[in-house]
């Protein structure tokens, strides 16, 4: 499935992430993980914890509404992998985010941004896994 | 008005993956697939994210507290173990099959797209397997 090339729209995007993440490290000293922030959620440690992850949610699952506000229709997803890849994906992705402590926000845009070497190499490893991953499932099984 | 701008931290997040493409598997995947049907957007999502935090980093860290907290909280282990670098590559793993990571797929639900219920289901699935497995491991 080939998709365009849309450099304006994830630079942008980009940015406002980025502002996210610094809005929260001012408001609540906190990184912006996603992981951290739905298992906080799941299972939280303290009432005032629990609070301000689940506003946090409840803003990021608004996100898509703001864009068709915006611009008319809902953002796009396509997906090209059958159910069960995105149910087995889905359940690796959250093992894998457990005992790493981090994903793409966390340890890709947070982490890297404070120089952390724990993030640094989770980051490496992360899209070295994923690069390899997909040239196995496209090209070498052919899904 | 604290709980509005903790809301709206987290809309700004909700709307800049929609734009940016990463909660798109298809544009995911594609960055990915170098040898495929490549597209390199997402270094832009990556570099303007990492380029804003860093630089508004600097300033607010200079603060002696954050605005709603008595301390700033923020991750100081230093340790590269078995457990980062193989949880990480687990991610990898995941994330290129499904094409969905945590924070693609989060701010997704809001367009009740099915396939991402079916990811986020299954990610809770995981994380709750991992922590059993954690506190498994902890015990012994």
């Amino acid at each position: 499935m080939v998709t365009e090339f849309t450099p304006w729209a994830s630079l942008i995007g980009g940015i406002l992430i980025g502002l996210a993440a610094v809005l929260l490290m001012l408001l609540r000293g906190r990184v912006f993980g996603a992981t951290g922030i739905l298992a906080g959620v799941l299972s939280p440690s303290g009432s005032s914890d629990w609070t301000w992850r689940a506003q946090l949610l409840a803003g990021m699952v608004t996100g898509p509404l703001l864009y068709s506000l915006l611009f008319g229709q809902m953002p796009v997803i396509q997906v090209p992998v059958s159910t069960p890849m995105m149910v087995i994906g889905g359940v690796i992705v959250g093992i894998g985010v457990t005992f790493g402590s981090g994903c793409t926000s966390g340890h890709g845009v947070c982490g890297m941004a404070r120089l952390s070497p724990r993030s640094i190499v989770a980051t490496a490893v992360f899209m070295l896994f994923t690069f390899l991953t997909v040239y196995v499932v496209r090209h070498v099984l052919g899904l | 008005m604290k709980h509005v701008l903790t809301f709206l931290t987290g809309l700004v997040f909700g709307l800049g993956i929609v734009m940016s493409g990463m909660s798109n598997p298809a544009k995911v995947i594609n960055f990915f697939d170098i040898a495929g049907s490549w597209d390199p957007s997402l270094a832009f999502v990556m570099g303007g994210a990492v380029v804003v935090t860093f630089i508004g980093y600097r300033f607010v860290l200079k603060r002696p507290a954050p605005m709603m907290d008595t301390a700033f909280n923020v991750p100081s282990s230093r340790l590269i173990d078995r457990r980062l670098v193989g949880g990480s590559a687990l991610f990898g793993i995941g994330w290129g099959i499904a094409g969905f990571c945590p924070g693609g797929a989060l701010p997704a639900l809001g367009t009740l797209n099915p396939d991402v219920l079916i990811f986020v289901a299954s990610l809770v699935t995981g994380i709750f397997a991992a922590k059993t497995m954690m506190n498994k491991t902890a015990t012994i």
